[in-house]
């Protein structure tokens, strides 16, 4: 399996061990190396050594942000206190984004050991896992294996005789997106609102109980063990200038092979697509890639053969994010993908700061109107305008990049936005308002399949005799295309006339 | 302390380590605008979110604009307030609050005091470019305040108020998103949250979303009603503000032309909450000394400290949060209800008035008031014994209506026998006046010995906690005194826990006591108007000629032909309560 995995072009680190291993077993764990990592750490590194590692491996944050996590590390480490943390982020929220919850699920010793050795070195003995409560699985297995590492003498008092004490607790995320912005996710592990607050103070220096908190995202703390064992030098021989080691991208989409793969940095979208991905659905034309979540961009056949990594994406209009990529064909409007996560950016805001919360809101029924057809060229200006106002304004991470599917499809698709608004046209045929459903009279046999199955009674028509849909009063449900055996019924991109 | 130099639209700046860029800017006179940041200087008290973003700067460097109010200055800062891409997003972020907020300024109880609309007078904003859906939320209606949060504009002042200053834990963020905003958990009325009804978040909140009930009209109508005898009680803290609202200076007593315009507007008769004040130490310094007696001959069921209980604020807290200690706090009433319930008896049947056809009406620094006058204890078969009860705000607001050129009013006297007051009445404005009062008389009574200085500057003073020894003729008396919910709540914590020795506590809901009450006029963020109303307070104490209560010739007066003996049967009667255990409020959830 690993063989067939690294032949399709995809390399595991963080993955290494899903699927080849029972989870709630820890010595299926330790027979393929789990903790030896950990033991190599705290009997031949000091912490600054282990970190000084881990800054030359070049690794970043793997939750979005691509912070160097040796330097985090250093500074909190640096950070003078009587208490510190270790914070594991698995507070997954991205649409269609679910590699933490595969690494949890599959291997939570990687997480549970990388955390006690970067307790180790930045001088904290407690550590906590912010979890969703909606991943129940990954927290039964954490459960577990944080049982069994206590047992073996793994997590607890004097790790390994070393002297070295770490404990690990969870805690339960209610699901909502914005506790994945490290200081929200803080304010909710102290039982407080989980709203973000304005950086500085860094969790470094002043995080969970207003004690230095080194916050690292799941995917990152997999790679840290591989990292110590087979050296620096080895991870850093993988990937682009600045961006070392793999990353776990989750393809989604119109898209043959969905799933998670991992991937070395500078794998190019096409490789990915088409190579890993196996290409479009139903050899559709490749229109978009939207990468990085609601607060990424979408990405264009210009970009397919880009290498990717953490500038290359975010000089393409988008970012790396935890690692969702949402595959779009031609039948995708790209209005309606800026208007899905504007939606959800509306929902999951905190409330906290005016332009995320009211300006969100604006771009999203500037956004709606368009889509249904009312939309006039000053409502593109407006656009504009305003998502570089909440950028430039908003108070959180979330806030900051909210606008960018907007300005992304407003960069890469313009001309859609202008069907849309001048033609009132949806060339995707997606926008209800924007197009109807007619019968050929001369394909129609007036078999009347289609009337019956109307849920609005919007078509008429005698036996045997041609039917005709009334525009006004069809919701493009879609369901007589469906039903039709004649193929006489079809689209027509002209927008919805109303009477 | 370390310096750090920067420079703030080409000025060169320099101040502490670890201040704000707002500060820094102020410091030099440039003034950054703001909205949800509120600070009052030397209390402690600062709402500095950083969620409006009106204050957003831009710092030469750094990717996004950034907000002035919470961010630290850095060696070597080139700030810039004003750029164009800073008024831009400026006017943008107040464009969108409006966007979300109802355009009913002609009829709001906010209107002229509204921080949000002087913002847009002052940005210039004459259009709104968003339309689209406005957030709508059910409006709640307590006895004190009302919730209108469709005003919201998410400041969280009001939830830093309540939380942080007063531990009421009444409001607080909920719901996500556009539809975020502050209320009550499980969107509970307040009335059945823990709000204690202080009206801080009122007396902070920059829009029309926290208002009082207003009951001008219902007097009115009272007033205009010639079957019904009205009369008027003002409390010492309104006369020390009520100026403000005419254009004075903070801090000019208006005592004389109040009383003109009350006479002016139709109440028949003018009285002073201060002689009720001066009943109330008589009462309560009585039970003080009871207590205190009893203490010493060593009886086991002394209860000390005995705690004061003329703020309904404070009352509301003490029996959600300390329902175990109900038997503490003195039972005499406040002075409002003092005074409604000599005014329903004795003078009621001086002037030979039926009870139900006499109104009371009160003019009151504080919302808790309107509460307390609706409480069950103090009706007489159904009828109040004050009927309405105003805020300064409201009082102004009223005179304003009635056409009376306030400014130009004569100086006039209080109506007798309820208008005569000592210095000691005056005082219980201000944080630490109620216990003052009280030692004057209580020291004169115990020891038989002529006070020598009548000013206690030791129980005076702005710290939230303050505790004085004083010397009672070899008698050491130890008092608390706390101000702000949240130090009453570890003072009463230290009561509970028996790790408290004083004697006497006085305790204040209000940060600085009523003249800071939550119906006063609106500071807005400048503690220098809450300061001068103190002094004002103490200079009227100053001025007076008599300033001990139990030597006020009308209180004797009604003690002889009337109540008999302080704490004696007649007063338990008329002028001491009880009260309940409230922790178990009825929770109500709304779901719509």
């Amino acid at each position: 399996m690993e063989k067939q995995i690294t032949q399709q072009g995809q390399l595991r680190i963080a993955l290494r061990n899903c699927g080849m291993l029972d989870p709630e077993n820890i010595a299926e764990s330790i027979a393929r190396d789990a903790y030896q990592a950990l033991g190599k750490v705290l009997k031949e590194l000091s912490p600054q050594e282990c970190i000084n590692i881990l800054k030359q491996s070049g690794l970043r944050g793997r939750g979005g942000a691509g912070f160097p996590t040796g330097l985090k590390w250093e500074i909190a480490s640096k950070s003078q206190s009587d208490q510190k943390y270790v914070v594991c982020n698995a507070d997954e929220g991205d649409p269609g984004a679910f590699m933490d919850r595969s690494i949890l699920e599959g291997d939570p010793h990687s997480v549970l050991e990388a955390m006690a050795i970067c307790g180790y070195c930045i001088g904290a003995d407690k550590g906590l896992i912010y979890i969703r409560a909606e991943y129940p699985l990954a927290i039964k297995r954490l459960r577990i294996a944080i049982d069994q590492a206590m047992e073996y003498g793994l997590l607890g008092k004097n790790i390994l005789g070393s002297g070295f004490n770490f404990e690990i607790k969870l805690r339960y995320g209610a699901g909502a997106f914005v506790c994945g912005e490290e200081t929200a996710l803080i304010h909710s592990m102290e039982g407080k609102r989980g709203e973000p607050t304005n950086k500085p103070p860094f969790p470094a220096t002043s995080g969970f109980m207003k004690k230095p908190t080194n916050v690292n995202n799941v995917e990152t703390f997999a790679n840290i063990a591989p990292i110590i064992l087979k050296g620096p030098d080895w991870f850093s021989s993988i990937g682009t200038k600045n961006s070392k080691g793999t990353k776990v991208f989750a393809l989604a989409g119109k898209i043959n092979n969905v799933g998670l793969i991992e991937v070395p940095m500078g794998t190019s979208l096409r490789e990915i697509i088409y190579e890993i991905g196996g290409g479009i659905k139903e050899d559709k034309k490749f229109k978009a890639v939207q990468t990085g979540g609601p607060s990424g961009g979408c990405l264009t056949e210009k970009h397919l053969d880009t290498p990717i990594d953490y500038e290359n994406l975010i000089e393409a209009g988008s970012m790396m994010g935890s690692g969702g990529m949402i595959v779009m064909d031609e039948n995708d409007c790209m209005v309606s993908v800026a208007k899905f996560y504007l939606d959800f950016i509306v929902g999951e805001s905190c409330g906290k700061c005016t332009p995320c919360r009211v300006g969100n809101k604006r771009l999203y029924e500037i956004l709606e109107k368009i889509t249904q057809g009312k939309g006039v060229m000053k409502d593109l200006e407006k656009l504009k305008n305003l998502s570089y106002i909440i950028k430039d304004t908003a108070l959180c991470g979330l806030g900051q990049t909210s606008p960018n599917p907007v300005l992304s499809t407003l960069e890469n698709f313009y001309d859609e936005y202008y069907e849309h608004v001048v033609e009132k046209k949806c060339r995707a045929g997606h926008c209800k308002n924007l197009f109807h459903y007619v019968i050929n009279e001369e394909l129609c046999v007036g078999c009347a399949a289609c009337k019956r199955c109307c849920p609005v009674h919007a078509i008429t028509g005698d036996k045997r005799m041609p039917h005709y849909i009334d525009s006004n009063i069809c919701i493009r449900c879609g369901e007589c295309i469906e039903k039709c055996s004649f193929d006489a019924i079809s689209i027509q991109l002209e927008p919805k006339i109303l009477v | 302390m370390e310096m750090i130099e920067l420079s703030i639209d080409n000025k060169l700046v320099s101040v502490q380590k670890g201040t704000t860029i707002l500060k820094a800017a102020r410091k030099v006179g440039i003034d950054i605008p703001t909205l949800c940041h509120m600070e009052l200087h030397n209390m402690s008290i600062e709402n500095k979110p950083g969620s409006c973003r009106v204050c957003v700067v831009e710092v030469d460097g750094r990717r996004n604009l950034a907000p002035a109010c919470v961010t630290e200055v850095a060696p070597g800062m080139v700030v810039n307030t004003h750029t164009a891409r800073v008024l831009n997003a400026r006017k943008t972020i107040v464009e969108l609050l409006i966007s979300d907020h109802p355009y009913d300024c002609l009829v709001c109880a906010k209107s002229g005091n509204c921080e949000l609309q002087s913002i847009a007078h002052k940005f210039g904003i004459r259009r709104i470019h968003f339309k689209g859906e406005k957030s709508t939320y059910r409006k709640d209606t307590s006895p004190s305040i009302i919730r209108d949060v469709d005003k919201c504009i998410m400041c969280r002042r009001c939830e830093m108020i309540c939380n942080e200053v007063q531990t009421v834990g009444a409001l607080s963020a909920v719901n996500r998103g556009f539809i975020s905003v502050v209320a009550p958990a499980f969107e509970m009325d307040l009335e059945h949250s823990p709000c204690t009804y202080c009206g801080q978040c009122v007396s902070v909140c920059p829009t029309g979303a926290l208002t009082e009930v207003d009951s001008t009209h219902k007097v009115l109508l009272s007033l205009m009603d010639k079957s019904k005898t009205v009369i008027v009680q003002t409390a010492p803290s309104v006369r020390a503000a009520l100026g403000e609202e005419f254009g004075l200076p903070p801090g000019t007593l208006v005592t004389g032309k109040m009383v003109a315009a009350l006479r002016r507007m139709g109440f028949d008769y003018v009285f002073d909450t201060d002689f009720a004040a001066d009943l109330t130490i008589m009462e309560e310094g009585t039970e003080l000394l009871g207590r205190l007696r009893a203490h010493l001959a060593g009886e086991s069921n002394a209860k000390l400290p005995i705690l004061t209980s003329c703020c309904p604020g404070w009352v509301n807290f003490l029996e959600y949060n300390f329902p175990d200690l109900l038997h503490i706090p003195s039972t005499a009433k406040s002075p409002q209800q003092m005074f409604g319930a000599i005014a329903k008896t004795y003078f009621a049947d001086q002037i030979g008035v039926k009870r139900q056809d006499l109104v009371v009406v009160s003019m009151m620094p504080c919302l808790a008031k309107k509460y307390e006058c609706q409480r069950d204890e103090f009706k007489v078969n159904g009828n109040p014994d004050v009927d309405f009860s105003m805020t300064t705000r409201e009082l102004a607001d009223f005179i304003k209506q009635s056409n009376i050129d306030f400014l130009n009013l004569p100086d006039e006297e209080f109506d007798n026998p309820l208008g005569e007051s000592t210095g000691a009445g005056v005082i219980f404005g201000n944080t630490g006046g109620v216990i003052e009062a009280a030692c004057r008389t209580a020291y004169e009574l115990y020891t038989g010995k002529k006070l020598e200085t009548i000013e206690f500057e030791n129980l005076r003073g702005t710290e939230g906690i303050r505790s004085a020894k004083l010397d009672f003729d070899g008698l050491t008396l130890n008092i608390g005194i706390a101000h702000g919910l949240s130090n009453a709540r570890r003072l009463l914590g230290d009561v509970r826990a028996g790790k408290s020795n004083y004697h006497a506590i006085e305790i204040m809901a209000c940060t600085g006591g009523c003249i800071a009450g939550g119906g006063q006029p609106y500071h807005h963020g400048n503690s220098e108007i809450l300061r001068k109303r103190r002094d004002a307070i103490y200079s009227e104490d100053k001025g007076k000629i008599i300033r001990k209560s139990h030597e006020n010739p009308y209180i004797l007066k009604l003690y002889k032909d009337f109540l008999g003996q302080a704490c004696g049967h007649k007063s338990h009667e008329l002028l001491h309560t009880v009260y309940h255990d409230k922790s178990n409020n009825e929770v109500t959830i709304h779901h719509d």
